[in-house]
Formats: C-alpha cells, structure tokens, sequence
C-alpha cells in the first residue's frame, strides 16, 4: 500500500518535472553558473584542501536551492487533494525519494563541470563517487523534511537556509572527512566507518521524518 | 513566613548553592596543574557547568515539545520555549567564560576545536527555532511546527556533538585523544564545589523558566483580557 503511492508519487513528480522542465533547468544552470564564477575568482586552485571546501560549499547553496521547491511549487489545494488520497509518510517518502534522483544528477554534473573547470584532484574515484552519492541522499531527505518545515512559515527561502545549517552540519562535516581522503591517499576500506556514519546519519534522518511529518502537514 | 519557605525553599536552595560555589570556587586550594591552566582551572566552577545547565534546558525543552505533540496542550509549548530561552542564556555565558578562558590558556579566544564548533552549532540551531517561531502567527501552527523542528534539531545536534570529535584530527580539551579529562581527575575538594555548582544552575534555570512562563502568560493576558 505504502510503496505503491510513494511509486505513483515519485512517477508524478518525474511527469511534472518533464512536462514543466524549469526546475531542474534552473537548477543545473544555477550550478554551472556558481561553478564559473569560482572559476573566473580563484583562477587557478592550487591546493585539494580549498577544491574540497569550495565544491561542497557549492553543493550545499545548490542543494538548499534544489530541494527548497520541493513543498511550494504546487498549490495548497492540490497538497490538500494529495493528503486525502495518500498518506503523509508516503508523501515525504516519494519527496525524499525524487530529491536524492535529482541531487544525484546534480551532485555528477557538478563534480563533471568542477574537475574540468578547476582541475582534476580526485584521486581515488570510487571513494569520492560513493561519498558524493551518499552525500546526495543525505542533503535530500534532511533538506527535504526542513523544506517541509519551511513551507508552512510566511517567509520560506530565507528561513530554508536558517534552519538547515544546523541540521546539514553533521553530514557536511562527515562528506568532507572522506571527500579529502579521496583527494589524496585514501582508501575504500580505511574511510568505511565514515562511510558507515554516513549511513546511519541518513537512516535517523529517515525515521525522525518518517515520525514527524504527520504533525506538520495537518491545518 | 513558614508558608513562603515551604513554596519557595527550593529557589532558595538553588541561590545559596550558587552562592557557595562562586565563594567556595575562588576561595579553595585548588591542585596545581600543570601546563598553562594554573589557578584559571577554579574556571571550571563557572564555565563547564554552564553547559551542564544548558544541556538540561535544552533537555527539558525537547521533553515539553514531546509532550506538546502527544497531547497538543498550549502550557507545554510555552515551557518549550521558555526552557529553550534560558537554555540560550546559559549557552551565551558557557561561550562568554569559556573564550575567556581559552584567551589565558591558549592565547586565542576562538580556535578550531570540535567543542567549540559543536557549541556554536547549538546556539545557532536554537536561535534558527526562535526565528522559525516568529515567522509563523497563528498559534497552534507554529507550536506544532516549531515543536516538530525542536525535536529534529535536537537529534541531529545530539548526533553531531557525537560523531565531531572523531572527525576532528584533535581536540584542545581535555578527555580528547587520550588526554585525562579535567572532570574525571577532579580531586576531592574540586568536586565538593562542582557537583554543587550544577544543582544551583539548574534550579536557577528551572526558576527562570517559571517566571519567564508566568511573564508570557500575563502579556497574553493583556493583549487580549478574557
């Protein structure tokens, strides 16, 4: 029951997303424009410790921004209709679900665009992919319950970014403990505990969601 | 008389705690430590038991947002807020004695440590939910809403106090990389204003608390009389 309308909600969101096609247009070129204007600023990055600063300061901005739609671009009423026909878990579960396809597409675009702008540092690429991707998952469902949270409030974009530092900081700090590894020596099976705490942050992330969601949707 | 100290006597207790641990704190010998602490360590008394006491606010605030959420009841959403507030105070002075500190012994009121980060984090969580809080003007809303962020913050700071310090290459601290921690090698005398210390914060946190409910229960009362 649950998986079936979380797999029509995600279909829904993908057939929305092709028949509009502003959304994930303006985002992809939000990243590549970021990313240019790095690239004109700092003209040439010597060192992998500020290429690994920079291209996760700029997933996070992109991420906030991606995942910010996710509760406004549709009307009330058709959320109110959404609410009768499926439950809230199955509501932030698809939410959460489209954000880590889109976060991924973004997070390899972004990475592609980097390294060709700013130069090639990553060393170990299995590594630095698996992070990026577990990174993506991480942004998405945090991101997407504070979006939640966010939409109810009368001032959403600002407070968006107030109140997902917090929350983001624990997963961005892990991410760029192995994201630096993979710059330099680092090994698959050396950063798995890190790779291990990346999973699990984005498991309770998954089940505080799971759990609060019902409070905020209902008026 | 006898009536006002059966009420009150646990507010007292708190205020002659505090005040036996600020006297007793610069009063005592302390042990010589060695390095660059010296005398600053009767810091202890003031600073790590700030953190004490805004654990515990903060503690008590994600009890009373619980709470709210099962019952939906406006009095716990109240003491969520109130014990948040309180909780931010005794953060702010726990950051304010701690930078002095770190200015004797370090020479830097700011470095990068992860207990230090993990503070900041957590003032900067609380203050994002009291600006949530304003954002929103109908009243069950926002306390469904910010009782909801209250809880996910909470967790997540938990897990970040947790998880920082392994991520960090060191600590200047004490308790980190094998160093002894300060309150674990505390010798008798220190803990005999300690321990103390801590229960007169909290009552005192606990007392603030009730009279910033009752502050906020008469401004209601008087922006729209009943």
């Amino acid at each position: 029951m649950l998986l079936s309308e979380i797999k029509y909600l995600v279909l829904k969101d993908i057939k929305l997303e092709f028949k509009q096609r502003y959304a994930i247009n303006g985002i992809l070129l939000y990243v590549v424009s970021t990313i240019f204007v790095s690239y004109l600023s700092f003209a040439d990055i010597i060192d992998s410790a500020t290429w690994n600063s920079l291209f996760w300061i700029i997933m996070l901005f992109a991420a906030v921004n991606a995942v910010s739609k996710s509760f406004v671009q549709e009307s009330t009423s058709r959320q109110l209709y959404y609410y009768t026909v499926a439950s809230p878990q199955a509501i932030i579960l698809s939410k959460m679900i489209y954000n880590f396809m889109l976060m991924g597409v973004l997070s390899l675009l972004c990475l592609l665009v980097f390294t060709s702008l700013m130069g090639e540092f990553v060393v170990n690429y299995p590594l630095f992919i698996s992070a990026l991707l577990l990174g993506s998952f991480g942004f998405a469902s945090a991101l997407t319950m504070i979006a939640a949270i966010s939409s109810r409030t009368n001032n959403n974009f600002a407070l968006m970014a107030i109140l997902s530092f917090p929350v983001v900081m624990p997963i961005l700090l892990t991410l760029m403990k192995v994201s630096s590894a993979a710059l330099s020596v680092g090994t698959m099976a050396g950063n798995m505990k890190y790779l291990i705490a990346l999973v699990m942050l984005n498991a309770i992330v998954i089940a505080l969601s799971y759990v609060l969601f019902p409070y905020l949707w209902r008026d | 008389m006898t009536g006002f100290l059966k009420a009150n006597w646990w507010k007292l207790l708190g205020v002659l705690l505090i005040l036996y641990s600020i006297i007793a704190g610069f009063l005592i010998d302390v042990p010589d430590v060695k390095g660059n602490i010296g005398q600053s360590i009767r810091n202890l008394f003031f600073h790590v038991v700030m953190w004490f006491a805004m654990m515990v606010m903060f503690g008590t605030s994600l009890v009373r947002s619980l709470r709210y959420l099962s019952t939906f009841n406006m009095k716990h959403d109240l003491y969520a807020i109130q014990s948040a507030n309180v909780g931010l105070f005794f953060g702010i002075l726990g950051i304010i004695t701690g930078m002095e500190w770190a200015n004797f012994t370090w020479g830097t009121p700011w470095t990068n440590d992860p207990q230090l980060n993990g503070a900041a984090i957590t003032i900067l969580a609380y203050f994002a939910y009291l600006v949530l809080r304003r954002s929103i003007d109908e009243e069950n809303k926002r306390a469904r809403i910010a009782a909801v962020y209250n809880v996910f913050a909470f967790v997540m700071l938990i897990v970040f106090i947790g998880i920082l310090p392994k991520l960090a290459s060191g600590s200047l601290h004490p308790g980190a990389g094998g160093s002894p921690s300060t309150v674990n090698s505390l010798d008798f005398t220190m803990r005999l204003v300690f321990y103390p210390a801590i229960a007169g914060w909290i009552i005192v946190g606990y007392w603030l608390t009730g009279i910033r409910v009752k502050m906020a229960n008469i401004r209601q009362y008087l922006d729209n009389p009943e």
